[in-house]
C-alpha cells in the first residue's frame, strides 16, 4: 500500500493534523490508530474546560475530540482503528510504516510524509523510586481515570495522590464526585505543576490539601495498599527526617509527569530534545527526518488541547506542502536555519529551529520555564539585538508560555544566527 | 495417601517437579501464592553462576557446576531464554589480586572451565564501558543470564503436561510423622504422602525442624533490593560484572538481563521478616554507588522499577538436600540461596534420583521432556508473525505497547497447563507491563482479558494473592 500522508495517532493532534492536511488538498492520507475509537486521552477526559480557546465554548474531552471527529467523517478521511504501528523505517524518501492490526494482520504502507502524533505516557512509580512494598492498589492518574470514567469502576476508596499535575487535580475531584474519600495531594516542588484553575476546581472547592515540598517516603501492604507515609523534603528535595506522617490509605495515584511517547521516532533515528523528550522540529513541525513532522504531546507535553489543535494543523498543512514539493520534485533548501534556545529559564522552544524561507508571516513560539517567577521579563534576542521583550506578572513551570515572532524581524538576521529565549528579572 | 507431595513452587520445586515427573509417580506440588515463581524465584539476578564461588566440597560447588553445565539443554527442551555472556569479577584495588586469585583458584578447584585473570585494559578490551578503576577482573566464559520467571514457570508446565498436579493458593501449616510417610496440615485441610519434599524457601526451616523435633535448621531471611532499568541502556554491557569487596563493603552487579535491559543489585539486610520485600531509599542509595563504581557512567535515570527479593540463607551457609537422619521419605531442599537458581536443575536431578531410588519407582516410557514456549511476537521475524496472526488473528491486537505482547500470547498464558490466572501471572509468562510504562496503559486491558477468559468480573481480577484486586466497587457506590 502507498500513501501521501500517513498520521500515526487519532487523537486530538492527529485529527487536527489529518483535517488540515485534506482541507491542504492531500487526499491520499490515513490514520492509524491504536485504540478502538478516534479521540485518543480526550475519550476518558469527561471533565469540561474543553475548546474555550478554539470553540469559545466549554466542552468536555470527548466533545472537543467530537468536533474534529465529524469533521474527519465529513471530509472522508479514512482512518483504521485497533490498529498498532510497530516500525517505522525509510527507504530513499519515502517512510515505510508497518502496523498490526486483526483485521488487517501485519501490513506495510509506503509514505511520502508521516506524521507523528502518538502523545505521551505517564511517569510510572518505578521511575520515581519510591521505596516500599509493590502491592495493587498503586496507579498513574490516567489509568485510574480510565477505569473510573471509561468503565464506571472505582480502583479505591481511600486516595492519597502524589503530584500535582493536572491528571491528578482532576482525578481528586473525579475520585470525590464518585465516592471515594481522596486524603490530600502531595506535591514534591514547592510549586503545582497543575493549571492555577485546576487547584481551585478540584483541591479547594472540595477541602482537598495540597501538601506542597512533600512526597512519599514509604508504601505499606503486602497484597492492597495498607498506608503511605508523606514527608516535607528541603530545597534540595530530600525528606526531612521526623516530619513523616502515615496516611491509611488503599490507593495510590501518581502524577508526577508525563513523558512523550517517541519509541518509534527513535527508530526512524529522528533526534528528540533532552529536555521535552520530544523530537526537534523546525517551524514547519517537521522533525530532522524529512518528510516527518510531529506534533501534540509526542512533541511536548500541552496544558491545553486548543494549543495541540492548533500545532497539529499547521503541521498538517505543512506535511501538505511537503508532500507537494517531494512530488514536484521541488529541490531541498540547505539554508542554514535560525536555531531558537531557551536559558535562564526558559526551558526549551518550539520549534526549535526557524527556516526563513518556510516561516509565514508570524511564528508562535511555545516554551516552559523552570520555576515560578513574579513580574518577570521574557526577553528574546538574537546577538546584542532585542528582538521582543515582553512582561509577565506570573510565570509558572505548569503553565506553557507562547510568543510570536514576526518574519519582519527576523529577515535581517545572519543565516544561522542563534535566537535566545530567556527570562529578565 | 500420594506417593509425593512438594512444598514449594519455586524454582527448586518446580525443578524436582519436573525431574520427579519422569517417574510413574502420584506427584503433588503445593503452593501458598497464587501462581508458581511468587517467592525469591521472582526476584533475584537472574544469573547462572560460573562456580567459582562456592568454597570446594560444598554443595553449593557441586551443584553449581552441574547446574550450569544443564542449563543449556534445559534452556532448549523447555524453549526459554538463556544466554551464556560470561561473567567478569571486577577487582579496584591492587590489594584485591590475591582474592581474584583465589577465586581462580576455587573455581578450578570446583571443575569451573575457562577462568582467566584479565589485566584492566584487557578488562576494557573485553567490555568496554568498564570502569577505568578496574585493574583486573576474574573473567568466567560459562557465566550466563536466563529468565526465572521463564525457567520457574516453563519447569512447573512442563512437570504438569507430564502430570504433576499444581495446588495453588494452599498454604501448609503443619506437618508430622505418620505411619508410612507425613501428614501435612493446610489451610484447605490434611493430606498424606509417603515423600514429603521441603523447597519451602524463607520457610523450609519451620518443616524441617518439625518434623526432627528440633530447631536444627534457621533460615535467616536475607533481603535483597534491586534496580532495573529500561531496554535502551540494556547494551551498556554485555556481560555479568560482579565486584569484589570495595571500600563500600560487599559488591553488587551489574548486568545485562536476557530481555535486554539492564540490572544492577542486590543489596543484603537480614531482616526478620521473610515476606517483607519493601524497597528502601538507603538499599536503592547503596546500590547505586556501589554499581556506579563498575561502569564508567551508570544510566541511573534510567530506572523503569525497583524491587526487592528475600534469599533463604540458611546460618551454616549451604544448602541443605536430602533426607535428614532418622526420617526416610522426608528430603529437604533448604537454605537455597544464591546461587540456587543456577543449581536448581542439578537440586531437581540430585533429589529426585534419592526420592525414586527411595520409592523405588519406574520410569516413565512416554515422558515428555520438551515444552514449547508461549510465542513471542516481539521477537518474531515477519514470517513467524505473519503465520501467527494468520492462525489467530488476537496476535495482531497489540496489548502492551511497550514489549509488544499482544492479546493472543495472553490468551495462551491464561490457557496454559498451571496458566495466569492474576496480572503479575500474565507479566512473568508474557512480559505485558515489564516495559517502561510499568503497565500504565495495559493493565485495565489484561483485567478486561483475564476476566473473561476465566469466565469472572474484572473486580475478581487479582494483582497476585488474595486481597490484591484491583477494582472496589462501581461508580458512586459508596455515595
Amino acid at each position: 500500500m502507498t500513501k501521501d500522508l500517513v498520521i500515526i495517532g487519532g487523537g486530538p493532534a492527529g485529527l487536527a493534523a489529518a483535517v488540515a492536511a485534506k482541507k491542504a488538498g492531500i487526499d491520499d492520507l490515513l490514520i492509524l490508530e491504536r485504540d478502538n475509537r478516534l479521540g485518543g486521552i480526550l475519550n476518558q477526559c469527561i471533565h469540561n474546560g474543553f475548546g474555550l480557546h478554539t470553540f469559545k465554548e466549554e466542552l468536555t474531552g470527548p466533545e472537543y475530540a467530537d468536533r474534529f471527529i465529524r469533521e474527519a467523517a465529513e471530509l472522508q478521511i479514512p482512518y483504521e482503528l485497533s490498529t498498532m504501528v510497530v516500525d517505522l523505517g525509510r527507504d530513499g524518501n519515502d517512510k515505510i510504516v508497518t502496523a498490526m492490526s486483526r483485521e488487517r494482520g501485519i501490513f506495510q504502507i509506503r509514505a511520502k510524509s508521516v506524521i507523528l502524533a502518538m502523545g505521551c505516557r505517564e511517569r510510572p512509580r518505578g521511575a520515581l523510586n519510591i521505596p516500599g512494598m509493590r502491592p495493587a492498589g498503586i496507579y498513574t492518574a490516567g489509568t485510574a481515570q480510565r477505569y473510573v470514567n471509561i468503565e464506571g469502576r472505582m480502583p479505591g476508596r481511600t486516595v492519597v495522590i502524589l503530584g500535582s499535575g493536572d491528571i491528578g487535580l482532576i482525578m481528586a475531584r473525579r475520585m470525590t464526585l464518585e465516592g471515594a474519600k481522596v486524603r490530600c495531594v502531595a506535591e514534591l516542588q514547592p510549586y503545582s505543576g497543575g493549571l492555577k484553575r485546576n487547584i481551585a476546581q478540584c483541591l479547594n472547592d472540595f477541602d482537598i490539601p495540597l501538601l506542597l515540598s512533600h512526597t512519599v517516603v514509604d508504601i505499606k501492604g503486602k497484597e492492597r495498599v495498607e498506608s503511605v507515609t508523606i514527608a516535607q523534603v528541603d530545597e534540595h528535595l530530600k525528606p526531612i527526617p521526623g516530619t513523616e506522617t502515615e496516611y491509611e490509605c488503599d490507593t495510590l495515584l501518581l502524577s508526577c509527569g508525563l513523558l512523550p511517547e517517541n519509541e518509534l521516532s527513535g527508530k526512524l533515528g529522528v533526534p528528540l530534545s533532552r529536555v521535552t523528550g520530544g523530537p526537534l522540529v523546525n517551524e514547519s513541525f517537521e522533525t530532522e527526518v524529512p518528510g516527518v513532522f510531529a506534533c501534540g504531546n509526542v512533541l511536548h507535553v500541552h496544558d491545553l488541547v486548543d494549543y495541540v489543535s492548533e500545532e497539529a494543523a499547521a503541521a498538517g498543512r505543512k506535511a501538505a506542502e511537503y508532500v507537494t514539493n517531494v512530488s514536484e520534485s521541488v529541490p531541498a533548501d540547505d539554508e542554514a536555519p535560525l536555531r531558537l534556545t531557551g536559558t535562564n529559564g526558559v526551558r526549551y522552544t518550539v520549534p526549535a529551529t526557524i527556516r526563513l524561507s518556510h516561516m509565514e508571516d508570524s511564528q508562535v513560539i511555545r516554551f516552559r520555564v523552570g520555576s515560578n517567577y513574579r513580574n518577570a521579563t521574557i526577553r528574546v534576542t538574537a546577538g546584542d539585538r532585542v528582538l521582543l521583550e515582553r512582561k509577565k506578572n506570573v510565570l509558572a513551570p505548569g503553565e506553557m508560555e507562547q510568543l510570536t515572532l514576526k518574519k519582519a524581524d527576523l529577515e535581517t538576521l545572519p543565516a544561522g544566527s542563534e535566537i535566545v529565549f530567556e527570562i529578565a528579572m | 495417601m500420594r506417593d509425593v507431595i512438594i512444598l514449594g513452587g519455586g524454582v527448586t520445586g518446580c525443578s524436582i517437579a519436573r525431574e520427579l515427573s519422569a517417574y510413574k509417580l502420584d506427584l503433588l506440588v503445593l503452593e501458598k501464592n497464587s501462581d508458581v515463581c511468587e517467592g525469591t524465584s521472582k526476584a533475584n539476578s537472574g544469573i547462572v553462576h560460573a562456580g567459582y564461588d562456592a568454597k570446594p566440597g560444598t554443595l553449593k560447588a557441586k551443584l553449581n557446576v552441574r547446574g550450569n553445565e544443564m542449563m543449556g539443554r534445559l534452556s532448549e527442551e523447555l524453549d526459554i531464554p538463556f544466554k551464556r555472556n560470561g561473567s567478569l569479577v571486577l577487582c579496584f584495588e591492587e590489594s584485591g589480586r590475591a582474592t581474584l586469585q583465589r577465586l581462580y583458584d576455587q573455581g578450578v578447584a570446583n571443575g569451573v572451565k575457562g577462568l582467566e585473570i584479565l589485566e584492566g585494559d584487557a578488562v576494557r578490551a573485553l567490555e568496554p564501558a568498564v570502569s577505568d578503576s578496574v585493574v583486573a577482573a576474574l573473567h568466567a566464559p560459562t557465566g550466563g543470564i536466563v529468565c526465572p520467571f521463564l525457567l520457574t514457570i516453563a519447569m512447573a508446565e512442563n512437570a504438569a503436561v507430564n502430570g504433576a498436579e499444581f495446588l495453588l493458593n494452599t498454604e501448609a501449616t503443619d506437618i508430622r510423622v505418620i505411619s508410612g510417610g507425613y501428614e501435612i496440615d493446610t489451610d484447605k485441610g490434611t493430606m498424606q504422602a509417603k515423600v514429603i519434599i521441603n523447597a519451602a524457601g524463607v520457610h523450609s526451616d519451620f518443616f524441617h525442624n518439625r518434623v526432627v523435633g528440633k530447631e536444627e535448621l534457621k533460615i535467616i531471611p536475607r533481603r535483597g533490593e534491586y534496580c532495573l532499568m529500561d531496554k535502551n541502556v540494556g547494551d551498556l554491557v554485555s556481560h555479568t560484572l560482579f565486584q569484589l569487596p570495595t571500600a563500600l563493603g560487599k559488591g553488587v552487579l551489574v548486568t545485562p538481563t536476557v530481555h535486554g535491559n539492564l540490572l544492577t543489585g542486590p543489596t543484603a539486610t537480614d531482616i526478620p521478616d521473610g515476606e517483607d520485600t519493601a524497597t528502601t531509599a538507603e538499599g536503592i542509595a547503596e546500590l547505586t554507588a556501589k554499581a556506579a563504581l563498575s561502569v564508567r557512567s551508570l544510566p541511573s535515570r534510567s530506572v523503569i522499577t525497583s524491587f526487592s527479593g528475600i534469599r533463604a540463607h540458611e546460618e551454616k551457609d549451604d544448602f541443605v538436600i536430602g533426607s535428614p537422619e532418622g526420617f526416610p521419605g522426608f528430603f529437604d531442599a533448604a537454605g537455597i540461596e544464591s546461587p540456587g537458581l543456577t543449581c536448581a536443575p542439578a537440586i531437581g536431578e540430585v533429589l529426585a534420583e534419592q526420592v525414586a531410588a527411595y520409592l523405588k519407582a519406574e520410569k516413565k516410557s512416554d515422558f515428555i521432556p520438551t515444552r514449547k514456549g508461549i510465542p513471542n511476537m516481539a521477537l518474531a521475524g515477519p514470517e513467524e508473525r505473519s503465520r501467527l496472526i494468520a492462525a489467530d488473528p488476537r496476535y495482531a491486537n497489540v496489548i502492551c505497547r511497550c514489549e509488544l505482547v499482544t492479546e493472543g500470547e495472553i490468551v495462551e498464558a491464561i490457557h496454559r497447563p498451571v496458566g495466569a490466572t492474576t496480572l503479575d501471572g500474565v507479566k512473568r509468562r508474557t512480559r505485558a507491563g515489564m516495559g517502561r510504562c510499568q503497565s500504565g496503559f495495559c493493565s485495565p486491558k489484561v483485567v478486561e482479558i483475564l476476566a473473561r477468559e476465566l469466565g469472572t468480573d474484572p473486580a475478581q481480577i487479582r494483582k497476585n494473592n488474595p486481597g490484591s484486586e484491583f477494582l472496589t466497587g462501581y461508580i458512586k457506590e459508596d455515595i
